[in-house]
């Protein structure tokens, strides 16, 4: 059991609220770690502060034992920890194909070629194309990405992050907005990605997180105040009186 | 295929130019060629910062400029050699491009066009009070860059023929760049830099050799331009030349490779055109922007296409 992700006192203030209060928490090499809490929480500034977009005030963030806490989104990319957005960013001038085929180019290194074609890139085709469908959208790489509905232009932001393979992939609510059927599809997609990527989810559907997860972390108000197997959280007092409220507690979600 | 030859007919258009001229008893409208093919040129490298990179630099200018300066203060000491006008222009204008860069680039949307043009007016302030080279007067140049074999840029044809070879690998390489790895990269961060970031991109080093790589050909063109007017003067540096180039970029379409040289013929033509007829070309130049802004999104080279397609179809 190695520890993949590790952090420690992590610290975010934005004016005079704390948005990360000395917080700790670790990520097991290839479990799928949920990150839940009540909304203000922090969890989105969490996974700013993680993937480098929001920088920290103070604490350490170690990725594979490198302390990463001072690196640009990009170098943390190329180390293997991705994220995906809640709210959706795509390549809007590229077809669908395309916005895999620059993920995985991101992440492969050497953009600085001006002169050959991208397309003279075998491998980078190939695995987008692959990616294109695992989400489903295989008959649609040609398209425009806003010629996709909500749900599949969801997919293909988590498909983006997941395209290189990444050892980590931060997945920020990636159900959000998304209808029963679109969820269950994205369920089945994450789940799909044990053994291959360590996942930190983020997620508002906590049946689903319950389902999916390995081991389960409780963000309130900036600090993690519980963390463990989905049952023992799922029970736990601190918990259920901060965000799960009785009925859950009772095992009646 | 299509495109390839479309290319080389026009490129075959374009060298015939001066003898057609000459044929027609028209020699006296080379230097607007001439004039054409170098402000393609300059718009050109503002197209690949401003259409393909995303960046609104309102400084052109600045780089175009120094391009010029450099020229003519090596000609005006006695350094006529143009691979080392060349070598100066380049060295000059990429370290001016890495200087201003590299801080505007840590600036956004109307911060980054404000400092762009904050740092073109700087100049043009500077080389207004530099009096050992005309100051405010300007700077006359007796000689041109000398090319070696007796060739030098006083001959006009020789000027258009080097502004034309210039052009044509500038517009070669752009049409490699757009669906190359760093061209296509390039473009994902002008959809989103935050997205290209996030997914691995150095976001911010690709953004600054863009800059500086159109800063250096621009600064190529005002060294031609330099060679053509004979003259060098504080007004290359000015605001409103920046916004020319802006005007031109736009006109003929904003990140399309033939949009620098088709806006800047459109625009200098024009010009020509109506400035026999009226006092104010820039009032009904005015009116065709805003024509082309409302109803064009891809400029004259999206119009163009757009008909090429009909055309085919039928």
């Amino acid at each position: 059991m190695t520890i993949l992700l590790d952090v420690r006192g992590l610290n975010k203030s934005f004016g005079g609220v704390k948005a990360t209060d000395a917080l700790d928490l670790q990520v097991i090499d290839g479990e799928i770690h949920a990150l839940i809490g009540p909304n203000g929480a922090g969890k989105t500034t969490l996974v700013s502060q993680l993937a480098g977009d929001v920088a920290s005030d103070s604490g350490r963030i170690a990725f594979d034992d490198v302390d990463i806490t001072r690196l640009r989104p990009h170098e943390r990319a190329r180390r293997g920890l991705v994220r995906s957005f809640q709210i959706t960013r795509l390549f809007r001038s590229f077809p669908v194909l395309d916005n895999v085929a620059l993920a995985v180019q991101a992440a492969s290194g050497g953009s600085l070629s001006a002169w050959r074609p991208a397309h003279a890139d075998r491998a980078l085709f190939e695995r987008a194309r692959e990616v294109l469908a695992l989400l489903n959208l295989a008959d649609k790489h040609a398209h425009r990405t806003d010629q996709l509905s909500h749900g599949e232009q969801r997919a293909l932001e988590v498909g983006m992050a997941l395209a290189s393979r990444p050892r980590l992939v931060l997945l920020d609510e990636p159900m959000a907005g998304m209808g029963p059927d679109e969820s269950a599809r994205m369920e089945a997609l994450i789940a799909g990605m044990r053994g291959s990527s360590t996942v930190l989810l983020i997620e508002h559907d906590v049946d689903a997180v319950f389902r999916l997860a390995d081991r389960v972390s409780v963000l309130v108000s900036g600090r993690i105040i519980a963390t463990g197997a989905p049952q023992a959280v799922r029970s736990d007092r601190a918990v259920i009186e901060a965000y799960l409220g009785e009925d859950a507690g009772a095992g009646a979600v | 295929m299509a495109q390839r030859a479309a290319a080389a007919l026009l490129l075959a258009a374009a060298m015939a130019v001066p003898w057609v001229l000459e044929a027609m008893d028209a020699g006296y409208y080379l230097s607007l060629a001439s004039r054409i093919v170098i402000y393609g040129i300059a718009a050109t490298s503002l197209n690949l910062v401003l259409g393909y990179g995303g960046m609104v630099s309102f400084g052109h200018a600045a780089f175009v400029g120094l391009g010029s300066y450099v020229t003519a203060i090596m000609i005006s000491e006695g350094l006529l050699h143009a691979g080392a006008h060349l070598l100066a222009v380049v060295a000059v204008t990429a370290l001016a491009a890495l200087l201003i860069g590299s801080i505007s680039l840590r600036t956004r949307g109307v911060y980054f066009i404000m400092i762009t043009l904050a740092f073109a007016q700087m100049l043009f302030y500077l080389a207004n009070s530099v009096k050992g080279y005309g100051g405010d007067e300007g700077l006359n140049i007796r000689a041109r860059s000398a090319l070696g074999f007796g060739l030098d840029l006083k001959n006009p044809l020789v000027t258009y023929y080097v502004g034309l070879a210039v052009l044509a690998a500038a517009l070669v390489a752009l049409a490699r760049f757009v669906p190359s790895r760093f061209g296509r990269a390039v473009l994902a961060l002008r959809d989103d830099d935050v997205r290209a970031e996030a997914l691995g991109f150095p976001t911010y080093r690709y953004k600054l050799i863009v800059f500086v790589v159109a800063g250096i050909l621009g600064g190529i063109a005002g060294a031609l331009d330099v060679n053509l007017q004979g003259y060098v003067s504080p007004n290359v540096l000015h605001w409103t030349k920046s916004g020319t180039l802006m005007v031109m970029v736009i006109l003929g379409g904003v990140a399309t490779v033939w949009g620098g040289i088709i806006g800047a013929a459109a625009l200098l033509l024009m010009e020509e055109g109506l400035s026999s007829t009226t006092e104010h070309p820039e009032f009904w130049t005015g009116w065709v922007l805003l024509a082309v802004v409302l109803f064009a999104r891809h400029g004259l080279v999206g119009i163009a296409a757009s008909v090429t397609r009909k055309v085919l179809r039928q």
